[in-house]
């Protein structure tokens, strides 16, 4: 689809859908629909079932964690509609707090997607039967990829020969970690990266 | 193929095996090896030969080391790819065994996390002794890429006591034959035997 279906199916759905969807966007011919949290099946039952949009795949469910905002996660789902070729981004904005309602009776998919988003940024989803850790280890305390976790983490393990088994300590690193890229590309370096250095400028 | 036929209508022969000879002598290989020739006059002299007990049991120990696959990660392809006929470890007596409790030596090929430590820990308690660890790779060697993640070991020898690192990521089968090859040679050279 070119931008400017995409763009009329946006509008189709916000408009199809008021109080919900609060607004939509293009960007790399990706349609992204920004969604209320507590609207999101409302939503999702729509895409997958109205005759024009047929969003019956769920691809992905994630999260993005901006912490100066107020509201510091977006929690994005991905659908594939195969009936229109097209793929869709819904937005969601949450906190830590906000409950955001499980989509596992649309699609039951969504399960593992949930868990995993629950797990490392701490998103609560309501509504899911069975709300555990799917990654990280059992007991493990904190959201890995929120900004604010420390790379290093809290604890590592050791095997302890009194004990005869596997203990848990706070890390003490023998050489703390230290960054030699001064000039990544990801922290605002100036210099052209390799291979752009013949391209003209961004349009 | 290397088949030929004795007669027409007979069956298809493989030839006989010549063995390695040397083109000089057109004698095999080795043949005129002073130990082999001493060993082979001692047994056609005497019908015997003497050896110490520790030697022979660290050489039938060497040639008979079966390994249990540990594979963690991308390490574990290198590892499958040396148990496959072109490195094909098996000529050495090193042969995959699935089962801990049978196995002698425990390859860890991978990044151990903290989830797997205790696991990885249960299963090397279960092998019986003599055991033996080869840690393949630079993330069972010392964390590796990942040395400072939350939920990477820091070397799995903070979990179970190793006997050679295979340095790499991933190790070549090469590399990992090469290992298998020093740990054969640490057993000869440090075997020792419960009494």
């Amino acid at each position: 689809m070119d931008d400017g279906k995409l763009d009329a199916l946006g509008q189709t759905i916000v408009s199809a859908l008021p109080g919900a969807a609060t607004g939509h966007a293009v960007a790399f011919n990706q349609l992204t629909v920004d969604v209320e949290a507590s609207k999101i099946v409302e939503v999702v039952k729509y895409l997958r079932d109205d005759p024009n949009c047929r969003f019956v795949n769920i691809t992905d469910v994630t999260a993005v964690d901006y912490p100066e905002r107020d509201k510091r996660f977006d929690v994005i789902y991905h659908f594939l509609s195969p009936t229109l070729n097209a793929r869709i981004r819904l937005r969601v904005a949450a906190d830590e707090t906000t409950q955001v309602p499980s989509l596992i009776d649309v699609f039951p998919g969504a399960d593992w997607f949930e868990r995993e988003a629950y797990d490392l940024y701490g998103v609560f989803f309501v509504g899911h039967p069975d709300m555990r850790r799917l990654l990280t280890d059992y007991g493990f305390e904190g959201h890995p990829l929120r900004k604010d976790f420390p790379l290093t983490g809290f604890v590592e393990v050791r095997y302890d020969d009194q004990e005869k088994r596997v203990v848990y300590e706070p890390v003490r690193l023998n050489q703390e970690f230290r960054k030699f890229d001064f000039l990544s590309p990801w922290e605002g370096a100036d210099y052209p990266l390799p291979g752009d250095e013949k391209a003209g400028p961004k349009v | 193929m290397g088949l030929n036929q004795a007669t027409p209508s007979g069956p298809v022969l493989a030839p006989a095996p010549k063995g390695i000879l040397d083109p000089s002598t057109g004698k095999p290989v080795g043949a005129n090896d002073p130990f082999f020739l001493e060993v082979n006059h001692e047994l056609s002299d005497k019908g015997f030969f003497v050896a110490a007990a520790d030697d022979l049991i660290t050489w039938a120990r060497t040639g008979s080391l079966m390994w249990m696959t540990f594979g963690l990660a991308c390490c574990a392809v290198e590892m499958m790819q040396v148990s496959m006929p072109r490195y094909d470890v098996e000529r050495f007596g090193f042969a995959p065994r699935a089962s801990p409790r049978q196995s002698d030596v425990m390859i860890v090929a991978g990044t151990l996390t903290n989830k797997m430590a205790p696991a990885l820990r249960k299963v090397y308690d279960q092998m019986p002794e003599p055991r033996y660890v080869i840690s393949m790779g630079s993330c069972a060697n010392g964390g590796g890429y990942y040395h400072y993640s939350y939920s990477v070991v820091r070397g799995c020898d903070r979990i179970v006591p190793i006997d050679i690192y295979v340095p790499g990521c991933p190790p070549t089968a090469e590399a990992l034959l090469y290992g298998v090859l020093l740990l054969q040679k640490k057993i000869r050279r440090t075997g020792t035997i419960e009494r």
